[in-house]
């Protein structure tokens, strides 16, 4: 029997001719990724300087300061100042202020396709949209695969989630992603590879694809797969990559699930308080008054993002009462859309641009919701007390459905401002 | 090894950032687990007692890759943690970190408050106050080894030590 796509990732990774899902593998590591918040600071720093470890490659070692920076109190500025120092003590590359690490990880080329990429946050899942096995792992674990380049994983079986045909204006990735979490259920791809196929999903930016990948850990996935195409190629030819393989799954290979979506049939998703499968059709949704919408981070602030977001709000004003937050996603995207003057129509209708960080999505400053308040937002959870007050509620959407709820006051189907 | 407490019932999806809410994540460990389950329970950390069993539903520890989620159950005194299932990452981090895991079908039939005896070689789990039994699982070899060490760390101390 073939092989999926995960499996051929876990093979080469082990050194190994062919694996099977459920056996358990060491598998070789190229990027160690550790962001501010769960990094050196957390048992990492301590533990490895007790064990009197060495970082086994530096050059494949990175850490990204991106959920407390920039710092809203001193707390957050010491575990900052910690981790910088500890980036430079250890001589590991560090970037700080560029915006959340998987998007960091993506332009600084760290997801090298056919290896396996790993980090102290959950949705290092995203890395998967370049034919990567990407996959977050906890902090102690993190000491492991810096110590000894190699991490252990049980080989995951793969639900396969193909969609078919071209998805409707107004319709995007954020949708596709939502609308199969819904059917899969919070934790209904645990333990499991995620891959999305389909010529819908291969006729997708590289934007649009980290959305889908990045979001397969809301269905409980070890990561989230495309089959790297020449998309990918592009890319890392582009970021000067010279080792690199685009694997693909075998076509007699063994899948746990299939699905099966026609892209026309989708329409603008939202999930609702408190869980990410708790999804609906935006139009079967009675008004929703908001408080607060938010288009950033590394599930929904991408530069394409910020391009429908604008192409709704160009021209008109965000709902007295309405606070618009817009944060690209990285120092790159934040230039470009400056450049190309969507900063100044979001300024001009009335939205604040905030730095790329991470900061507004998990609640650890700039656009924190207090008790009563709900917002809606690009990002990828919605779990209780997550961006502030647990008395708040938070609606997830693509940034289209985010810029069209921020116009109306109301959440609303972006369709209406096509 | 043998654990024995009285049972804290909780029910599915409890996910990380009720366990270790962002917001205390930039204090010290024992503050932050002062904290712990407030999403859904903001009296745990004060009416937990050293060594007792938390029981949960389906998705235990669903989200965020914190390990400061396990962290914070730990310090709280949770001895064990029983669940019908785990988030693949919090029960990583949860065996790396040394607090005992137990997957259970039956966890259901455990009441808040229930003296519970679990045995982590064998997985059996006696219910003392209900007078039932249950199969949980039993770690893999590979893993009950990290586990009989006390953790990844003591672990990877005999195996740099070794090479």
């Amino acid at each position: 029997m073939g092989m999926t796509l995960a499996e051929k990732l876990l093979a080469k990774a082990s050194g190994q001719e062919s694996v099977t899902a459920g056996e358990i593998i060491w598998a070789k590591v190229q990027t160690a990724m550790m962001d501010d918040i769960l990094g050196p600071r957390v048992e990492i720093a301590e533990k490895l300087k007790q064990l009197d470890a060495k970082i086994w490659d530096k050059n494949k070692a990175v850490v990204v300061l991106d959920h407390y920076s920039p710092a809203a109190n001193v707390n957050q500025a010491e575990i900052l100042k910690f981790t910088r120092d500890w980036a430079i003590d250890n001589e590991v590359p560090y970037f700080e202020g560029e915006g959340p690490c998987h998007q960091v990880l993506a332009e600084k080329g760290y997801n090298v396709p056919g290896t396996v990429v790993v980090g102290t946050d959950s949705h290092t899942c995203t890395s998967g949209a370049f034919g990567a096995f990407g996959t977050g792992i906890g902090s102690t674990e993190m000491i492991g695969v810096l110590a000894t380049g190699e991490i252990w994983l049980k080989v995951p079986q793969t639900i396969l989630v193909k969609w078919t045909g071209k998805l409707p204006q107004g319709v995007f990735a954020k949708d596709i992603a939502l609308k199969t979490i819904k059917d899969l259920g919070h934790a209904g791809a645990t333990y499991m590879a995620l891959e999305f196929a389909g010529e819908t999903v291969h006729a997708l930016s590289l934007d649009e694809r980290m959305c889908l990948t990045n979001m397969a850990v809301e269905a409980g996935a070890k990561t989230g797969l495309v089959e790297p195409d020449g998309v990918i190629r592009n890319w890392a030819q582009e970021h000067h990559l010279t080792e690199f393989e685009l694997l693909k799954g075998d076509q007699d290979a063994h899948y746990f699930a299939q699905y099966e979506y026609k892209a026309e049939d989708l329409v603008p998703q939202v999930a609702c308080p408190h869980n990410v499968d708790n999804v609906y059709d935006v139009n079967a949704l009675d008004p929703i008054r908001i408080d607060q919408a938010y288009v950033g981070s590394c599930t929904g602030g991408r530069y394409e993002d910020l391009v429908a977001a604008e192409k709704i709000i160009r021209g008109k004003k965000v709902a007295k009462g309405v606070r618009f937050l817009v944060s690209p996603a990285s120092t790159e995207i934040y230039t470009k859309a400056l450049e190309t003057g969507l900063l100044d129509s979001f300024v001009q209708a009335g939205a604040r641009i905030l730095p790329p960080t991470c900061g507004i999505c998990l609640g650890l400053h700039s656009g924190i919701l207090a008790s009563g308040e709900r917002c809606i937002s690009s990002t990828n959870r919605n779990f209780i007390g997550r961006m502030g007050s647990k008395k708040a509620e938070i609606y997830l959407g693509s940034a289209a459905t985010v810029a069209a709820s921020a116009l109306a006051g109301v959440i609303t189907d972006p369709r209406l401002y096509l | 090894m043998s654990l024995r407490g009285n049972a804290w019932k909780y029910g599915n999806n409890i996910n990380t950032d009720i366990i270790s809410p962002p917001q205390y994540m930039e204090l010290s460990y024992a503050e932050m687990a002062q904290h712990a389950m407030e999403g859904v329970d903001p009296e745990f950390s004060q009416k937990i007692k050293k060594g007792d069993i938390l029981v949960a539903g389906a998705n235990f520890g669903s989200g965020s890759s914190r390990e400061t989620a396990p962290i914070a159950l730990k310090l709280a005194g949770a001895g064990c943690i029983i669940a019908q299932f785990y988030a693949r990452i919090f029960f990583r981090n949860a065996i790396n970190i040394g607090l005992p895991v137990v997957e259970c079908k039956e966890a259901n039939k455990i009441q808040e408050g229930d003296q519970l005896e679990v045995n982590l070689q064998t997985g059996e789990i006696i219910n003392l106050t209900r007078q039932e039994q249950y199969q949980g699982s039993v770690l893999p070899e590979h893993i009950m080894k990290i586990v009989d060490l006390g953790g990844l760390v003591p672990y990877l101390a005999q195996k740099l030590k070794s090479n």
